[in-house]
């Protein structure tokens, strides 16, 4: 049986005052792409962090391949970091970063050069090995980083927001490559961001971290259409909740559910619906028509509101605006709910 | 306001005010500088009387000039070492971690600088004397080493300000230990700050004179040796010969280290 790349046993870290990671349990495979999605202060860079030997835990204990890493000091470990800011060394050449693991390990200078050039390869920047950092662009300097840490073959390479300096096309741009690249030499890669499209594009899982513990580990389409809790359900994409009474009238059942507001059919008041259907009436408030779909506001006759989403198959803005303040028939599959506790 | 909208060109006024500062700086430089070259033993008469160049030759036979010069070489380089060393393992202290009263630290290591030399001189003075430490060459060095460390130390500080802090984490996560990091990561950043702190220490050792005559025994340093020439007005112009040498051993450290640090801070600037 294979061991975990990463396994945390009750990992906890402690500021101070405060618990910024909160006895986190969680395993991580050879050869996954695993993201650790989350707001700012939530924990998942500190666990990140503690992967690298940045940090160390205040208790509970880390395993790399099941041999325990918790106290080691991140040189004696073998794993690779691409920072936020990719701090390059701005003194040396793009060349000179790139080789400075393999420098400090003593390997000749013919095998460094002929593994520069490897690495440059992979990440389309062949003929830059004499430029210096500065004379980069943002996403040049992210390849260089990425570079830089693959050429020692990590065991695990960790990932630190690494997108969040760059522009919206670039950075769709780098996911598609991160991902390639990572299919392309197989190691695991662990990636922390808070951005929930970035973890649903490019993870094999997700675990949703929220003040220092995990709400949920799970595949992308688990987490966006099985969130387990409110938080990951709010979190993850926009989703209803609904819960007490309403959620009592709709389902039978007083526990708290989200839907998503993509799974809603908008109808009228005469359409039956069946019987593998939810269904519930409400009067709609307001439409906001957004090109590609249009987002409608319900207020529910039972209480609460709802947010439906529609794509504008055969709707135009016109159509749309005049469903405003007409009483409608809102409708789901049974199956598209998810329970998210209390 | 035509002045203003010539963008790049300085206005007639400025332009005079820069000439008449710069003039006011040195042209008491140029009398010492012209009076090394005078006949006239005791008196600055001007016109020159006459043109001679062996006040040179006379300061050069003067043992007790060339032992001051000795001794203010090796104080100044002795507490340029120290100081570079004290200054930076200060800066790293106040730069890395984050203890109790970092900031009074910080505070109290640049006070000596802002302190009259006199109150340093004295407080130092009374300190070794409460130790019957005797006053020796090794007192001037300690003496002098109080104001260097600063000049090191701000100088160092300021550079691992600028510096990102990721990239002693990203050394050590590519494999390197302390050491290493320290060699390949750290020094080079902060090298031409080090290089121009310790210039900058030097020159203040050299030409140090208040803080010099509380802690020092028997011994002269160079500027030391001219104050007291000048209760004998003999022989003048054999000061004024070692004044010039003064200034153009003091000009050299100076030009480069402002050099320095304005190339440093230009490439680096660059990168941002």
């Amino acid at each position: 049986m294979t061991k975990p790349a990463i396994r945390f046993e009750k990992v906890s870290r402690h500021f101070g005052d405060v618990i910024a990671v909160d006895a986190v349990d969680l395993e991580i495979q050879d050869g996954e792409f695993f993201s650790m999605l989350g707001p700012s202060g939530s924990g998942k860079t500190t666990c990140l962090r503690m992967i690298a030997g940045f940090d160390r835990p205040t208790s509970g204990r880390i395993f790399l391949f099941g041999q325990e890493v918790s106290n080691l000091p991140p040189f004696e470990r073998d794993v690779n970091t691409v920072f936020q800011d990719y701090a390059l060394f701005p003194h040396m050449t793009v060349g000179d970063n790139i080789a400075y693991g393999l420098m400090i390990k003593r390997v000749p200078k013919d095998e460094r050069k002929k593994r520069v050039d490897e690495m440059l390869d992979l990440v389309q920047l062949a003929g830059f090995a004499a430029r210096k950092p500065s004379q980069l662009s943002g996403g040049q300097r992210q390849r260089v980083a990425l570079a830089r840490a693959l050429i020692n073959h990590p065991k695990v390479l960790l990932l630190d927001e690494p997108l969040g300096a760059l522009d919206l096309k670039l950075r769709q741009q780098m996911q598609v490559e991160l991902k390639s690249i990572q299919k392309r030499i197989g190691i695991t890669f662990i990636f922390v961001t808070h951005d929930q499209e970035e973890a649903l594009t490019m993870s094999d899982r997700i675990a949703v971290f929220n003040q220092g513990r995990i709400e949920q580990v799970g595949t992308p389409s688990e987490v966006y259409e099985k969130p387990a809790t409110p938080f990951v359900a709010g979190f993850v994409g926009t989703s209803n909740l609904i819960s007490g009474d309403v959620a009592k009238r709709i389902t039978g059942s007083e526990k708290t559910f989200s839907i998503r507001p993509e799974k809603i059919y908008l109808g009228s008041l005469s359409d039956a619906p069946s019987e593998k259907m939810y269904s519930a009436t409400g009067t709609v408030r307001d439409v906001i028509y957004l090109g590609l779909y249009t987002r409608y506001l319900v207020n529910l006759d039972d209480g609460g509101e709802l947010v439906v989403i529609e794509q504008n198959l055969k709707t135009t803005s016109m159509d749309v605006l005049k469903t405003r303040d007409q009483k409608v028939c809102l409708s789901w599959d049974k199956e598209h709910i998810s329970r998210v506790g209390g | 306001m035509p002045s203003k909208s010539q963008g790049d060109k300085a206005s007639f006024g400025l332009t005079l005010g820069a000439i008449g500062t710069l003039l006011f700086l040195h042209v008491p430089l140029m009398i010492i500088f012209l009076y090394s070259f005078t006949t006239d033993e005791a008196t600055y008469t001007f016109p020159l009387p006459g043109f001679t160049t062996k006040w040179f030759g006379e300061a050069l036979k003067r043992t007790d000039l060339w032992d001051a010069l000795t001794l203010s070489l090796k104080v100044a380089t002795l507490s340029t070492i120290a100081a570079l060393i004290l200054g930076t393992l200060a800066a790293a202290a106040v730069y890395r971690s984050d203890f109790f009263g970092r900031d009074a630290v910080s505070f109290l290591l640049v006070l000596p600088i802002a302190l009259p030399g006199i109150v340093t001189g004295i407080a130092l003075r009374s300190a070794i004397g409460s130790l019957s430490i005797p006053f020796t060459f090794w007192t001037i060095v300690i003496g002098h080493a109080t104001f260097c460390v600063v000049v090191v130390y701000n100088n160092v500080l300021a550079r691992f300000r600028r510096m990102s802090g990721s990239q002693i984490e990203a050394s050590m996560d590519l494999g390197a230990n302390s050491f290493q990091t320290f060699r390949h990561v750290v020094l080079p950043n902060i090298g031409t700050a080090l290089l121009a702190g310790g210039m900058l220490a030097f020159a203040l050792s050299f030409d140090e004179v208040i803080v010099t005559t509380f802690t020092a025994g028997q011994q002269s340093t160079l500027p030391i040796w001219i104050f007291s020439q000048l209760v004998r007005p003999r022989d003048r112009p054999v000061t004024n010969v070692v004044a010039t040498i003064v200034i153009l051993i003091t000009f050299l450290p100076i030009f480069f280290a402002q050099k320095i640090s304005a190339e440093s801070s230009e490439s680096e600037g660059g990168s941002k």
